[in-house]
């Protein structure tokens, strides 16, 4: 089933450019504060912009630290729990090029909601490997959540609606780096 | 393009997006098959019944392992093993099969147009696995994503298929599926095998295979059918194999270097293809085989996962 997604206008921007890169590099040194340096981790995110999220996390890594960490990319589309409700599900596949078992890896996801998505990201990364850990980075966490899951590391935390959707939107796939809060349009 | 059909019978109804959907939906499953926990959950709690009129090793077993590999609960119905030798009709066991509630049922017929008999009497989903001369649509697909493997796209390619195209369901489907992608076909064979208008479907006749082979990125090998010699189609084996085999030697000569050599299988050895072209680095026969399973993977979660009940859907 396919449905017209609602049309929706901007109601506030959240992170401008600046902000949302300052965010990006506490997170990175908070990732290497929690775990004594760079040592053992990698870097998972969930397609499409924690993928892009994740890179940027490794590029400042890569630049505080001097190391290099491996970036996977997780399709989560196989372990949704409401594929049925959702209708013609896109795959863009998986694509992990290193071996997760015994390693820490940080899962990257740009915005945490009701937590499902994650739930489906644990499950599919399991199946991949034994990490020796997961940690969660998430870039807005809007609240909402219907399962016990919580974030390690936060870029903003952002108290919502339901009704409004919280867009990351990111230089590689709309252009510009900013985060904002939009509504439907027959509000 | 977004997938809403609820069955997959011919390439010839689809159009060229949806086509391209499938393609992509099965090339990101292909990491499925080096993992070492082959299992997504995405079918958990759905069921697939392989119906089959036919025997049918490689097809069968490719989309029971598809459905496994999903999750789903897949079950054999072979024909001869059941009620169809008590004398019950095709539509009435059927619906015999519908009544215990599968998702997904996948049929392989000798009668053209048996898949779509039961999608219009059925409400599950149905998947032509092969019906008598008509199409074979999977096939089809498993070949198109091993060429794009290969060749990186479709526009502009030139293949020829080679063999018995009255008979054969692949040639069909594959004609279909690839003229929408902008792929130039020649098809090539004994007279008596070529049948009479196929100049309609959009494809070029060749009576050679020298002329069929050269310049195409692709030479496509047809299974031959014993049969065909007890119907008087062709004088004798030897001979079909004396002008229309594919032996190293006709390759090398007429072929591009760079062609890709497929056969649905299962391969005549010394018949359609000789053995070293089988086995040479041309041959992308086995790559089929398993890109099979990822086809089968994509249309069976397209068709499963996509069905919606009304009223449920989430934002």
């Amino acid at each position: 089933m396919n449905r017209p997604a609602p049309r929706r206008r901007e109601k506030a921007q959240v992170l401008d450019e600046a902000a949302l890169d300052r965010a990006l590099t506490r997170i990175a040194h908070e990732i290497l504060e929690k775990n004594s340096g760079a040592s053992n981790l990698a870097f998972v995110g969930i397609r499409t912009r924690g993928v892009t999220l994740a890179h940027r996390l490794a590029a400042k890594i890569e630049k505080i630290d001097g190391t290099s960490l491996p970036v996977g990319a997780l399709d989560i589309t196989l372990y949704r729990d409401d594929l049925d409700m959702r209708g013609a599900p896109v795959v863009r596949g998986t694509d992990i090029p290193f071996s997760i078992k015994d390693k820490t890896v940080v899962l990257v996801d740009d915005v945490l909601y009701t937590g499902r998505t994650i739930r489906a990201a644990l499950d599919a990364l399991i199946d991949l490997g034994r990490p020796r850990m997961i940690q969660l980075a998430i870039f807005i966490d809007r609240g909402h959540r219907e399962l016990p899951i919580r974030p390690d590391y936060v870029g903003k935390n952002l108290p919502t609606s339901r009704r409004e959707v919280v867009a990351v939107r990111m230089k590689e796939h709309d252009g510009e780096d900013r985060v904002v809060i939009e509504e439907p349009e027959d509000a | 393009m977004a997938w809403t059909r609820k069955d997959l019978l011919a390439m010839r109804d689809l159009e060229p997006g949806e086509i391209l959907t499938l393609v992509d939906t099965a090339a990101s499953l292909e990491e499925i098959a080096s993992r070492d926990i082959k299992k997504v959950p995405a079918l958990r709690g759905k069921t697939i019944v392989n119906l089959f009129y036919e025997p049918s090793t490689r097809t069968r077993t490719s989309f029971e392992i598809a459905g496994k590999w999903l999750s789903a609960d897949v079950i054999n119905f072979t024909a001869s093993a059941s009620s169809t030798t008590k004398g019950e009709t095709f539509v009435d066991t059927a619906k015999n099969i519908e009544a215990m509630s599968p998702d997904v049922v996948v049929v392989r017929h000798s009668a053209s147009g048996a898949a779509e008999l039961l999608a219009r009497e059925l409400d599950c989903s149905i998947v032509n696995a092969g019906d008598g001369a008509h199409e074979h649509p999977t096939q089809a697909l498993l070949d198109l994503l091993t060429i794009r493997e290969k060749k990186r796209h479709f526009e502009g390619l030139q293949v020829a298929i080679v063999g018995d195209i009255t008979h054969s369901r692949v040639a069909r489907s594959n004609i279909h599926a690839m003229r929408k992608l902008g792929v130039t076909v020649t098809v090539a064979g004994p007279p008596t095998l070529i049948p009479p208008f196929i100049g309609e479907l959009g494809v070029k006749v060749a009576y050679r295979l020298e002329e069929a082979i050269r310049d195409v990125d692709v030479i496509m090998m047809l299974r031959l059918q014993h049969e065909r010699m007890a119907a008087g189609l062709i004088p004798s084996v030897r001979e079909y194999s004396r002008y229309w085999g594919l032996s190293l030697d006709k390759l090398q000569k007429h072929a591009r270097p760079d062609v890709l050599i497929m056969h649905p299988g299962p391969v005549n050895r010394g018949v359609e293809l000789s053995p070293e072209v089988a086995d040479s680095h041309y041959s992308v026969i086995l790559d089929q085989v398993s890109k099979g399973v990822a086809v089968r993977m994509a249309v069976l979660f397209l068709l499963a996962g996509s069905r919606s009940s009304e009223g449920q859907v989430r934002a």
